[in-house]
């Protein structure tokens, strides 16, 4: 279980090995990727910039990853997230989570990125090809997605 | 006011357009008497003049963090040495 957040890119192949590649017992991995899209809003974007509330972050990434741990059955986890100013095309967050098997892998890495959108103090700031900038506003369907987690399922 | 009665100084942080619009990323303070609960804090912030009252005029879409965890509206602030305030994340 590891939170790491920074500047520099990351390896997925490496950050895998690291999570599980000495642990046998793992039948399932389940790995999320995000990256920064060349457009926002129909308009054409040349870069975008994280900040992040150092200390606090950190914190909140490891509660959320604490959280999942209780909820499903984890071999290990990782959440990689970048800071500073990104082009199109690069990543900028990862999730990995290890399980024996897969669909608590699934589910893992999904309600880490619901609760991750939700509750680690990242903010986004698009820079476009008309010179203008924006701060990226919060979506409702983020917040309804991680309120999901809290409600009883059927099964 | 004595010193028994003062209060202790607190770091105000700002984060994303909150930073923006009030220049500053960090203040030291020591806050007025009377402020209890965040919501307290985050009307006084409307009175405290240019670029202050603008950049909390609405308080609505404003989270708040005491000692870097996320805070209610109603949460005291009384042993809180720092105090952030920033838009609605949007990480990931």
């Amino acid at each position: 279980m590891s939170v790491r957040v920074g500047e520099a890119d990351f390896d997925v192949s490496a950050e895998l090995a690291a999570v599980a590649g000495k642990d046998h017992g793992v039948g399932g991995v389940a790995i999320f990727v995000g990256k920064v899209r060349d457009h926002a809003g129909g308009e054409k974007l040349t870069s975008m910039t994280l900040e992040h509330y150092p200390g606090m972050t950190e914190a909140e990434l490891e509660r959320i990853e604490t959280e999942a741990q209780s909820r499903f059955k984890l071999s290990g986890s990782r959440i990689v997230h970048r800071v500073g100013t990104l082009a199109p095309g690069d990543n900028i967050v990862l999730v990995i989570a290890t399980s024996p098997h897969r669909k608590d892998a699934f589910d893992a890495t999904e309600f880490l990125m619901d609760y991750l959108k939700t509750r680690a103090p990242f903010w986004k700031k698009e820079s476009l090809a008309n010179g203008s900038t924006r701060w990226v506003e919060a979506h409702e369907n983020d917040a309804l997605a991680a309120a999901a987690w809290t409600t009883p399922s059927a099964d | 006011m004595t010193a028994e009665t003062q209060k202790p100084e607190v770091v105000l942080r700002y984060f994303a357009w909150l930073r923006e619009r009030t220049g500053f990323s960090e203040e030291r303070i020591r806050l007025p008497e009377g402020i209890e609960t965040v919501s307290d804090v985050l009307r006084w912030q409307t009175t405290r003049g240019h670029p202050f009252d603008v950049a909390f005029a609405k308080p609505d879409p404003i989270r708040v963090a005491l000692d870097r965890t996320h805070a209610k509206t109603s949460a005291s602030i009384a042993n809180a040495r720092e105090i952030a305030f920033f838009p609605p994340v949007t990480g990931g």
